[in-house]
């Protein structure tokens, strides 16, 4: 789906996409709001045993704000992402160096509850890993263990609404009671989505989160990161070109391991100031 | 297949190496298939040669044990005579009656029944062993209950002594000379006047599952020992499954990954490969001698049964827990939820039909178990059935144990019967493991 597409993508960043309704966003002409910075990552290495998979990352990620990173297969994007929430704890043999701060805060903190980080900053994996649980529970689960409801409505409430936001609601509305495992992959997509957003994190990690989806329900979940950015902080992996075009204020470039080049999405797409971003987005490498 | 299924864009050009695509017929193919079939016939007489065996074993103890379910009666006359239950006469006396000489009245009844065998005392001797030696506290126990009794005559059923019962299930041979035989001419005939007469019956031996053990073979039951390993395997469950699986828990998803947890894993690895007498000698000395608890009882037991099954618990359950893929945990953590949670929530209700298999395993190995509670006194011979955890106790391998030593044909049928009564404890064990299992696996 993506190579055809590259080309377009490079040839005219802000044209119309194939499959949107609307205008396109990538140059969203609203102007952001005093861009805070949210995340701010400074000469961040992370290393597999002995393999250099990040090295000396500086980035900062700005509140209210969709920032997409993009780069070939291996480049270390989903690491970089993973950093974020520390999800790279969970891996036995990684190793993170290097200063992340949330808020001003460092996340590597060792006095910092990781849990309580990880309710602030959600994540979308890139493999969709539903709970071998009820479509319902699946979702309703971070809000209980949060706290977030405080009766049976109210959880129902959260539910339907995060699934509607995902845009599965009307797929699933009739057999919440059903294990989310034995949805399609591009369900399983969404409905992670859906669990992510349930909790209402500050920042939201999406690795790939259309990866499965036909045009319309990626459609629908580019409206939905658009929505989300009103109020939260959103950080996007994704391989399309035109998607990261559509939905993204700021495009970060890895390459091998490399932060090559971030700036304002038009500006990468339309004038990318090193050869390598020129490349990848005009389809001669990646 | 791969290749087959992708259209290759290159033409026949003169130049390219022709293209190679999967021969679909051809001898290769034929192996493939010689092959499969050969595997399931191989899967499938595996299963018949296991199936054979079961049935070979069950049927070769049923055989052999069937009979214990029953027990020989033999009607006789008895006449509660005032002079043996009330000698002095007055109002009956509960204590009196307690203490009476109801062997007498057994006597007097067989002496009635024939009166021929009343002149030699060798003869007389002979005519009383026809009962069981036990006969006079069946009498005892009707007279307790209806003390109106005294003074009445009365048809009472009792059980025949070992050897007729062994007689009337056919297990003797009328046409040996009688020096071979345990039943003498003499009974023999006794015995047919009774059967003519209608006077012996075999029925359900109830006592069987309902009295503790006995020096009398046909008064010996199995009720203590099944007790006493109820109350053994509770301990043992009680104790090991919790420890067990929080050993596991706490060693795969919160220990560090270090040299002591290294240690601590071979470790277990050896103590399952422990010989379970050793459980044993250590729960004879740090459980009786440096605790003092009391000996033979169910509680020390269990807990030595415990230790040993403690290995197999918590190495079934690390490799449950370590089957559970780390996307489910990944989401978990991702979500917020704490350590405790991603376990409690989602990694243990996993991980629990492995966890099962692996405690009934666990418990199947200790009910069968001898050796270690030999050494803690289990061994004893109890007639009292246990009435709580301390009481002495045997438990049912054991008491199969005690029972193949004797050499009374009552002991050996029931030394069988036993068995299976122990084969079905544990298939009954089974059953609820295997529904315990089905209940979580229905949660996907
Ligand atoms: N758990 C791991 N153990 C060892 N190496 C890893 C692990 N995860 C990732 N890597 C390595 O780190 C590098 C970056 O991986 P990462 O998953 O971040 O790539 P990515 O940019 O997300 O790629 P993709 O677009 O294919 O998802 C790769 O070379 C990969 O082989
Ligand atoms: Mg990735």
């Amino acid at each position: 789906m993506m190579s055809n597409t590259t080309q377009a993508t490079a040839a005219a960043p802000a044209a119309a996409p194939i499959h949107s309704v609307d205008e396109p966003r990538g140059g969203d002409p609203r102007p952001a709001t005093a861009t805070a910075v949210k995340i701010k990552a400074r000469d961040v290495n992370v290393y597999y045993g002995d393999k250099h998979a990040l090295k000396h990352v500086d980035l900062d990620i700005n509140e209210n704000e969709v920032t997409a990173l993009i780069g070939p297969s291996g480049c270390g994007k989903s690491t970089f992402l993973r950093c974020l929430n520390r999800m790279n704890d969970v891996i036995d043999s990684c190793r993170v160096v290097g200063d992340i701060t949330l808020d001003e805060a460092d996340i590597y903190d060792p006095s910092l509850d990781v849990v309580q980080l990880r309710a602030r900053v959600g994540m979308v994996f890139q493999k969709p890993n539903p709970f071998p649980k009820s479509i319902y529970d699946n979702v309703a689960y971070g809000p209980r263990i949060h706290g977030l409801a405080h009766n049976k409505a109210d959880i129902d409430d959260i539910v339907r609404q995060s699934l509607e936001r995902a845009g599965l609601l009307k797929e699933v509305h009739d057999r919440l009671d059903q294990p989310g495992t034995g949805l399609s992959g591009g369900q399983q997509q969404r409905l992670c989505i859906a669990r992510a957003i349930a909790v209402n994190p500050e920042v939201i990690l999406m690795d790939e989160p259309c990866s499965a989806l036909d045009p319309i329900a990626t459609a629908r979940i580019e409206e939905l990161i658009d929505e989300l950015r009103e109020n939260f902080t959103i950080v996007i992996v994704t391989h399309s070109m035109q998607q990261a075009a559509r939905v993204s204020q700021r495009t970060a470039f890895f390459h091998l391991g490399d932060l090559v080049e971030v700036g304002n999405t038009e500006q990468i797409f339309t004038n990318p100031k090193d050869s390598r971003t020129q490349g990848y987005i005009t389809g001669r490498f990646g | 297949m791969t290749d087959a299924a992708t259209p290759t864009p290159v033409g026949p050009s003169p130049g390219a190496s022709p293209i190679r695509r999967p021969v679909l017929s051809g001898p290769h193919l034929r192996r493939r298939y010689a092959a499969e079939r050969r595997f399931r016939l191989y899967g499938l007489a595996s299963i018949a040669v296991a199936g054979l065996m079961l049935l070979l074993l069950v049927g070769s103890i049923w055989q052999k044990g069937h009979s214990a379910f029953w027990q020989t009666y033999v009607e006789i006359t008895v006449t509660f005579s005032e002079g043996v239950l009330n000698p002095d006469g007055g109002p009956v006396d509960h204590h009196e009656l307690e203490r009476a000489d109801y062997l007498s009245l057994v006597r007097d009844a067989l002496k009635e029944q024939f009166p021929e065998a009343t002149g030699d005392r060798r003869l007389r001797r002979q005519l009383y062993g026809i009962v069981s030696t036990n006969a006079d506290f069946a009498l005892r126990r009707m007279v307790l209950d209806d003390p109106s009794l005294v003074g009445q005559r009365r048809p009472v059923w009792v059980k025949l002594s070992d050897d007729l019962d062994s007689l009337a299930k056919g297990h003797i041979r009328r046409d040996l000379p009688e020096s071979d035989r345990r039943v003498s001419d003499i009974e023999l005939g006794w015995y047919d006047v009774l059967d003519k007469a209608g006077r012996i019956e075999s029925r359900f031996n109830v006592d069987l599952f309902t009295a503790g053990d006995s020096r009398e073979p046909v008064e010996a039951g199995i009720y203590g020992a099944l007790i006493g390993s109820i109350l053994t395997m509770t301990i043992t469950l009680l104790v090991s499954f919790p420890v067990g699986v929080m050993a596991a828990v706490y060693l795969e998803e919160f220990a560090p990954r270090n040299r002591l947890t290294d240690v601590i894993e071979v470790n277990i690895n050896n103590l399952a490969a422990v010989p379970s007498i050793v459980f044993g000698l250590l729960g004879l000395a740090v459980f009786l001698n440096f605790f003092g608890l009391p000996r033979s009882a169910p509680l020390v037991g269990g807990l030595v049964l415990a230790l040993m099954t403690l290995p197999t618990i918590i190495i079934a359950s690390r490799s449950a827990l370590k089957a559970v893929p780390p996307s489910i945990r990944e989401a978990a953590f991702g979500l917020g939820a704490s350590p405790l949670q991603v376990v409690t929530h989602h990694v243990l209700p996993l991980a629990m039909p492995g966890i099962l298999t692996g405690t009934i395993i666990g418990m199947a190995q200790a009910l069968g178990e001898t050796a270690p509670l030999l050494m803690i006194g289990m061994v004893a011979f109890i007639v009292d059935i246990p009435q709580g955890f301390t009481d002495p106790a045997t438990v049912l391998p054991v008491q199969i144990y005690l029972w193949a030593d004797s050499p009374e044909r009552a002991f050996v049928e029931r030394t069988s019967a036993a068995i299976l009564v122990l084969l079905g404890f544990l298939v009954l064990m089974n059953a609820v493991a295997v529904l315990l299992r089905k209940r979580f696996e229905r949660r996907w």
